[in-house]
């Protein structure tokens, strides 16, 4: 009956991730003490992609989906990203026009 | 004749309606529209993201002063709860793989009282704003800030993200007490646990977000403070 496709992982790497991310958080909340000037922003937000990256990987079983999903969710990430750098390019430009 | 016979048996079974050929493709199916509806949420979400980064960059003191009256250890204690929360839901999911109702129901449980526990710590946070006059409104009033209004900005922008993220536990938490009684009816097994693991998905997807909100919301500019 178990179809070839269903891919049971081990409660040890669940549990793995699980620490890793644990681990993470505290690690972010820490260094956010630190002063690294404008690198604590970059950081955080790479902690925070780590993190996204093990959830969807892992816990949302990226690694064992189809390629058409795999597309899905790299295209949608790829629109967020539109959505946010065009917005900032706009505001980012604006003062030009009247200096 | 005989085919439509062979239809209406096929139609019964949940886990292969008559659409599909294979139970794989119907997961598969199931999947990808569960992920498409997910990036549709990662749109709706990016908008506050990209009204927080422009603002954030317009006004990057009064947003690190705003930030630093948020309470780091609630926030980082709440994050771990979260991350526990998606651990037992991925156990969930992966006894409806083995077709364990009992476990189901376990994990189910203990991922609804740790969804529940973060939601009763946001709503200890949100209380704490009202008495410290952090609610954007005429009572509003932040210390040793002369830009009021643009410290009203930050706690929008705090009450709309966190805000919009308790709705979606809230929903999740309603999908997780549906599965539970689902199970409890035996509408689950190896054959069929696809709505585990859909909801599963929505419950990883909402983490996510507060994965990115915990860092952009309470940790700005800590160091100035200490």
């Amino acid at each position: 009956m178990s179809d070839p496709q269903h891919h049971v992982d081990s409660v040890k790497t669940y549990a793995i991730v699980w620490i890793a991310l644990l681990i993470a958080t505290v690690v972010t909340t820490e260094v956010s003490y630190v002063d690294l000037g404008s690198l604590n922003v970059v950081v955080a937000l790479g902690i925070a992609v780590c993190k996204m990256l093990l959830v969807a990987l892992f816990f949302m079983h990226i690694r064992h989906s189809t390629k058409l999903t795999r597309v899905v969710v790299v295209g949608g990430l790829l629109w967020l990203g539109i959505l946010i750098s065009m917005t900032l390019t706009d505001f980012a430009t604006r003062g030009w026009l009247n200096g | 004749m005989a085919s439509s016979v062979h239809t209406e048996s096929h139609a019964e079974s949940p886990a292969l309606r008559e659409q599909f050929n294979t139970a794989a493709q119907q997961k598969d199916a199931s999947g990808l529209g569960m992920w498409i509806f997910l990036i549709t949420e990662v749109m709706f979400f990016g908008g506050l993201f990209a009204a927080y980064t422009i603002y954030r960059s317009s006004f990057p003191d009064i947003f690190g002063a705003a930030s630093r009256t948020l309470n780091t250890t609630i926030g980082a204690v709440n994050t771990a709860v979260l991350l526990c929360s998606s651990f037992t839901m991925v156990l969930a999911v992966r006894a409806g793989q083995l077709g364990k109702r009992k476990q189901i129901a376990v994990f189910l449980i203990l991922t609804l009282i740790l969804g529940l526990v973060f939601l009763g710590v946001k709503a200890y946070e949100w209380d704490q704003k009202f008495i410290e006059h952090h609610v954007p409104g005429p009572s509003f009033h932040m210390e040793g800030v002369p830009d009021q209004g643009h410290a009203q900005l930050f706690f929008s922008l705090y009450f709309a993200m966190t805000g919009l993220h308790a709705l979606h536990m809230v929903v999740g938490a309603g999908l997780l007490t549906w599965l539970l009684i689902e199970n409890s009816r035996g509408k689950f097994s190896a054959d069929y646990y696809t709505p585990i693991d859909m909801i599963g998905l929505y419950w990883h997807f909402v983490d996510v977000i507060w994965i990115f909100l915990f860092p952009l919301l309470y940790l700005i500019d800590r160091y100035l403070k200490s």
